[in-house]
C-alpha cells in the first residue's frame, strides 16, 4: 500500500474547521507520555490544565488578559507572514511599542483626555518604524528579512536595557524600571474588580480588522498575490515595493499595539521583562491559527489557558509547568502537519495486482 | 504476438482521479525498435498513462509487463531501475552544474568516488553511436534548449533505458533541432529502444513514428499502423472526435499605428541584451516574432509590458511618448500580456482561480470600490469567464494550481480579453495546447484582430506564426535580424534567419 498526495482543488469549511481541533488532540495525546512519566493521572492533569481557566470568573478574564498580547503579535506576524514577509521581530516591534506608550504616557503637559489615545497610537507608530528598517532594507538591498528582523530584536531589547539603566532609571525605586506612566494614562478597567483593561479589546477588535484588511480590501488582496506569487503579481502591476512596506509597517503596528497594552493597562512602567517573548509566540500562533486573523484568538487563548492552566496542574498534580512549553511546542509541529491535510488529499493506493 | 516478444505491454489500465476517468482500459503495446507516437488532446490520458508507466501514479487496475515479466512500478526509482526512461517536457537539470557532472548526479561509483574517465568516455561512445553529442565540460545553464533536452536523452541512456518516453518533446526545438531530435530518436529505435512519443504535432507523428495510438477522453480510440498511410487531417479527426479546419484569416484594414519602439536597447545582466530594437504594430495586424528562444523575445516583451525599462530608447504608445514605464501604466494604456509562463507570471496557483482572474484589474472600479473588494462582482465575473471561455473549473473558487494547462491558458486569456486590449502581446500562447485548444486561441487573436487591434505574437512555433501573422520579424542575439510580410516570407527564409544568416 502506497500513500500519496494530491493537491485538493478546493478546502471545504468543515475540515478548515475540524483540522485545528484534531491538531490539539493530537498534541494532548502526544503529551500525555510526559504527563504519566511525572507520575500524575493524566485526565486529572490535563483537566486542572484546562478547567482552571474557566473554573472562575477571575481566572475567565486572566486567560483573555494573558492572550491580548499573543492576539496582537499573532496577528502580527499574520499580516507579514501572508505577503512572505518573515518578520520574526515582533518581539521588537512590541518592545518599540511599550517605550513608546511609556514615553507618551509618562508626559505631564499632555491633556487627561488625549494620553490613552496618544499613547496607542504612538506605540502603533513606534512599532511600525522598528518594522520598516527591515522592509527597507529588503526592499532596497534585498537584504534577507528574517536576519534582519531577529537581530533588530536583540538591539531594541538592549537599547531598552540601556535606557532603563540610564537616563530612563526610575529615581524612585532605583530599580532598572522606567519611572511609572501618569494615573490618568493608565487603561481604563472594563469590568470592575478585573484587569480586564482597554488593550484587551483592543487585542479583540483587531482581529476581525485584519481578517476584514485581508479578505476584503484590494491591499490584503495584493499582499495575498505578492506572498504567493511575486512575480505575478508584478506582471499584473501591483507595486511589490509599496505592497511590502505597507504589510511592514502594519505588522509593526500591531505588535506595538501589544505593548502599549503591557505598559497602559498591567505594568505602568517599562522593565527588562516586560515581553517573556510574546512576539516568538506570536509565531507560533500564526502558523497555529494557519495564518487566518480570526483563527489568531482562538489559538492565543489555547495558549493563554495552557500557561494559566499549568500553574494550577502542578500544584495539584506535581507535572512540571514546563509541560506548558512542551505543548505548545507540539501543537506547532501537528498543527503543521494538519496543515497539510488541508492542502492535499491523502490516497492509499493498492497496487494493481494486490 | 504473445507478451514475451513485446519490449513493454500496458493492458487494461484504469485510474480515475474522484470522478474523473483519466484512464479507462487502456492497452498500450510497445516493440523493441518502435518509434510509438502517442496522440491525444490535453486530458486525453496521455500524461496520466505516462505518469503510470513512470511511477508517479499507480493504475487502480491493469497490469505492466517489460520484456514479458509482469512489474510493479512503485516511484520513478523503481521505473528507472526497470529501464524506463522520461524526458519530461520541464527538464530536470542542475543548470551551474558541467554536462558530466549532471550525468554523474546520484550514480556515485564505488567506494563513494565519482567515475570520471568511465562518464566520460560512455558520454563520447553514445555520441559516436547515435549522434548525441555534447561537450562534457560544458556549463548546463551555458547549453541551448535542444542540448539540454539532448542532455536529458543521454542522462536515460546512462541510466540503461530499454523505453524512452518523450513528453512533447519537439515543443521547445527549432526546425532544425527537431530534425537533429528525430534522426537521434530513429538511431535509438534501430539499437533496439523502444521509444514512445507524447505529441499533439500531427505532421511530427507521420515523420517520425512507425505506429500511432490516438487516446480521448481516457481511452485509446484509435491505433495506426501506418501513420504515413493516413492524412493529417483523418488523424486530427481521431484526435478530436470530429473535423477541424484552420481559422481563416480575412483580409483586414490596417489601421494607426498603435505601439511603436525605436531604439530600444536593455542591459541586464545574465539575460540576452537588446540592441537597438525598432517596432511598430498597426491596429488590425498580427506581428509574428520568430527567433529561437533566449534571442531577447523574452526581454521585448517585458520592455513592452512595462516590466523592463529599456536603458536607451522610446515607447510610445498611440503617438505618446512613454516615460517611466510601469506595468500599471502600460495596464491603462490597454496592452494586455499573455506572458511565456503561465504558472509562474501569469497565475497564482494556490490561490483560488477568481483571485487569478481579477490580479491585474484588482484597481478596476467593477472589482473595487475605494479599496474594498467587491467579492459579489469578482465572483461573477469568474463564473462569466469560465462559462464564455468553456474553462473547465468546477467553481470560481477552485484552486488555480488543480486546472490543467489548457484551461490555464483560456483563463489567463479571458483575463486579458475580459477589457479590450488595443494592444494584446502573447508569448508561446499555445505552447503546451491541444489542436481544439490552440484553435480556440487562435480564432480569439484573429477576431481581436478584425476588431482593431494589434496583436504582437511571440512563438517559437513557426507554423502557428505562418497561420495568424500579417508580418514576420525575426529576433537574433538581440537584435531584429529582419522582417517579412507574410506573402514574401517562407518557413526556409525565416528558419535561416532565425540561425543568423542575413535576410536575402
Amino acid at each position: 500500500m502506497h500513500l500519496r498526495l494530491e493537491l485538493r482543488e478546493h478546502t471545504p469549511l468543515w475540515l478548515n474547521l475540524a483540522l485545528p481541533f484534531s491538531a490539539v488532540l493530537a498534541t494532548l495525546v502526544l503529551c500525555s507520555g510526559l504527563v504519566a512519566l511525572a507520575d500524575a493521572n493524566v485526565i486529572d492533569a490535563y483537566s486542572k490544565l484546562f478547567l482552571s481557566a474557566v473554573s472562575s470568573r477571575f481566572n475567565m478574564v486572566e486567560t483573555f488578559v494573558k492572550a491580548a498580547p499573543l492576539i496582537l503579535t499573532g496577528l502580527a506576524v499574520t499580516v507579514a507572514f501572508k505577503a512572505k514577509f518573515w518578520n520574526i521581530g515582533a518581539e521588537g516591534q512590541l518592545l518599540a511599542g511599550a517605550m513608546g506608550a511609556a514615553f507618551v504616557g509618562g508626559i505631564e503637559s499632555l491633556p487627561t483626555f488625549s494620553l490613552v489615545p496618544l499613547m496607542i497610537i504612538f506605540s502603533a507608530v513606534c512599532g511600525a518604524c522598528w518594522a520598516l528598517l527591515p522592509a527597507v532594507l529588503r526592499t532596497r538591498f534585498k537584504v534577507d528579512d528574517v536576519v534582519t528582523t531577529l537581530l533588530l530584536n536583540f538591539v531594541i531589547f538592549y537599547i531598552m536595557t540601556a535606557l532603563l539603566d540610564g537616563p530612563w532609571k526610575d529615581p524612585l525605586s532605583g530599580y532598572p524600571d522606567s519611572p511609572d506612566i501618569r494615573m490618568d494614562a493608565e487603561f481604563p478597567i472594563l469590568l470592575r474588580a478585573t484587569r480586564l483593561h482597554l488593550g484587551v479589546l483592543l487585542s479583540l477588535v483587531a482581529a476581525p480588522l485584519v481578517w476584514l484588511l485581508i479578505r476584503r480590501t484590494t491591499l490584503g488582496f495584493s499582499i495575498s498575490v505578492v506572498g504567493e506569487n511575486p512575480e505575478a503579481a508584478a506582471y499584473g502591476g501591483i507595486p511589490i515595493t509599496r505592497v511590502l512596506i505597507y504589510t511592514a509597517l502594519i505588522s509593526g503596528a500591531l505588535a506595538g499595539l501589544a505593548g502599549a497594552g503591557e505598559v497602559g493597562g498591567l505594568h505602568f512602567q517599562v522593565m527588562a521583562g516586560i515581553s517573556p517573548g510574546y512576539g516568538y509566540t506570536g509565531i507560533v500562533i500564526a502558523m497555529l491559527a494557519r495564518l487566518n486573523p480570526l483563527g489568531v484568538v482562538p489559538a492565543a487563548l489555547f495558549f493563554a489557558i495552557v500557561v494559566t492552566g499549568a500553574e494550577a496542574m502542578s500544584r495539584a498534580t506535581g507535572v512540571p509547568v514546563f509541560l506548558a512549553d512542551v505543548i505548545q511546542g507540539t501543537a506547532l509541529v501537528t498543527m503543521l502537519i494538519a496543515q497539510l491535510f488541508s492542502t492535499y488529499r491523502v490516497r492509499t493506493h493498492l497496487s494493481a495486482s494486490e | 504476438m504473445s507478451d514475451s516478444d513485446l519490449l513493454l505491454s500496458m493492458r487494461g489500465v484504469c485510474k480515475s482521479f474522484g470522478v474523473v476517468q483519466a484512464n479507462q482500459q487502456v492497452d498500450l503495446l510497445l516493440k523493441a525498435g518502435d518509434i510509438l507516437g502517442l496522440l491525444g488532446e490535453n486530458g486525453a490520458g496521455k500524461t496520466t498513462l505516462m505518469n503510470i508507466l513512470f511511477g508517479t501514479y499507480q493504475a487502480d487496475q491493469g497490469s505492466i509487463s517489460i520484456q514479458g515479466q509482469p512489474v510493479e512500478i512503485h516511484s520513478s526509482a523503481d521505473a528507472l531501475e526497470l529501464g524506463v526512461g522520461m524526458v519530461h517536457q520541464h527538464f530536470h537539470l542542475v543548470p551551474r552544474h558541467t554536462v558530466l557532472e549532471n550525468l554523474m548526479l546520484g550514480r556515485p561509483g564505488k567506494g563513494g568516488r565519482l567515475d570520471q574517465t568511465g562518464a566520460r568516455d560512455r558520454l563520447e561512445e553514445i555520441g559516436k553511436h547515435y549522434g548525441l553529442k555534447l561537450n562534457p565540460d560544458a556549463i548546463v545553464s551555458e547549453l541551448t534548449i535542444g542540448e539540454q533536452q539532448r542532455l536529458e536523452i543521454i542522462k536515460a541512456l546512462f541510466r540503461k533505458a530499454k523505453i524512452l518516453i518523450l513528453d512533447e518533446p519537439t515543443a521547445v526545438l527549432t526546425p532544425k533541432e527537431s530534425e537533429g531530435l528525430f534522426s537521434a530518436l530513429r538511431a535509438l529505435a534501430d539499437g533496439g529502444m523502444g521509444i514512445i512519443f507524447i505529441t499533439h504535432k500531427l505532421y511530427e507523428v507521420r515523420e517520425v513514428t512507425n505506429r500511432v495510438v490516438v487516446m480521448r477522453g481516457g481511452a485509446v480510440t484509435s491505433v495506426v499502423e501506418d501513420p504515413r498511410a493516413v492524412t493529417e487531417g483523418s488523424l486530427a479527426q481521431m484526435m478530436c472526435g470530429h473535423e477541424l479546419t484552420p481559422p481563416e484569416k480575412t483580409t483586414s484594414q490596417l489601421r494607426d499605428p498603435l505601439l511603436k519602439l525605436s531604439g530600444i536597447s536593455t542591459r541586464i545582466p545574465n539575460r540576452p541584451f537588446l540592441k537597438d530594437v525598432d517596432m511598430v504594430v498597426h491596429g488590425g495586424e498580427i506581428l509574428g516574432i520568430a527567433g529561437v528562444s533566449g534571442n531577447g523575445q523574452r526581454e521585448l516583451a517585458d520592455v513592452i509590458a512595462g516590466i523592463l525599462p529599456p536603458s536607451e530608447g522610446k515607447i510610445e504608445v498611440k503617438g505618446n511618448t512613454i516615460t517611466q514605464s510601469s506595468p500599471r501604466k502600460m495596464q491603462k494604456l490597454k496592452i494586455g500580456r499573455i506572458p511565456e509562463d503561465r504558472m509562474t507570471t501569469g497565475l497564482v496557483t494556490t490561490l483560488p482561480l477568481s483571485s487569478s482572474m481579477v490580479l491585474p484589474w484588482i484597481n478596476h472600479p467593477n472589482f473595487s470600490r475605494l479599496g474594498i473588494l467587491r467579492l459579489k462582482a469578482i465572483r461573477e465575473f469568474t463564473e462569466a469567464m469560465i462559462s464564455r471561455f468553456g474553462i473547465r473549473a468546477i467553481g470560481p473558487e477552485v484552486r488555480t494550481g488543480t486546472l490543467s494547462g489548457g484551461n490555464l491558458q483560456k483563463a489567463l486569456l479571458a483575463r486579458e480579453l475580459a477589457f479590450d486590449p488595443e494592444v494584446l502581446l502573447a508569448s508561446q500562447p499555445t505552447r503546451g495546447l491541444d489542436v481544439a485548444a490552440a484553435d480556440f486561441v487562435h480564432r480569439k487573436f484573429l477576431e481581436l484582430r478584425e476588431a482593431g487591434a494589434a496583436i504582437i505574437l511571440i512563438s517559437e512555433d513557426l507554423e502557428e506564426l505562418f497561420t495568424l501573422s500579417d508580418r514576420i520579424m525575426v529576433m537574433y542575439e538581440g537584435c531584429v535580424h529582419g522582417e517579412q510580410s507574410i506573402a514574401d516570407a517562407s518557413v526556409e527564409k525565416i528558419g535561416l534567419m532565425m540561425a543568423g544568416a542575413e535576410a536575402a
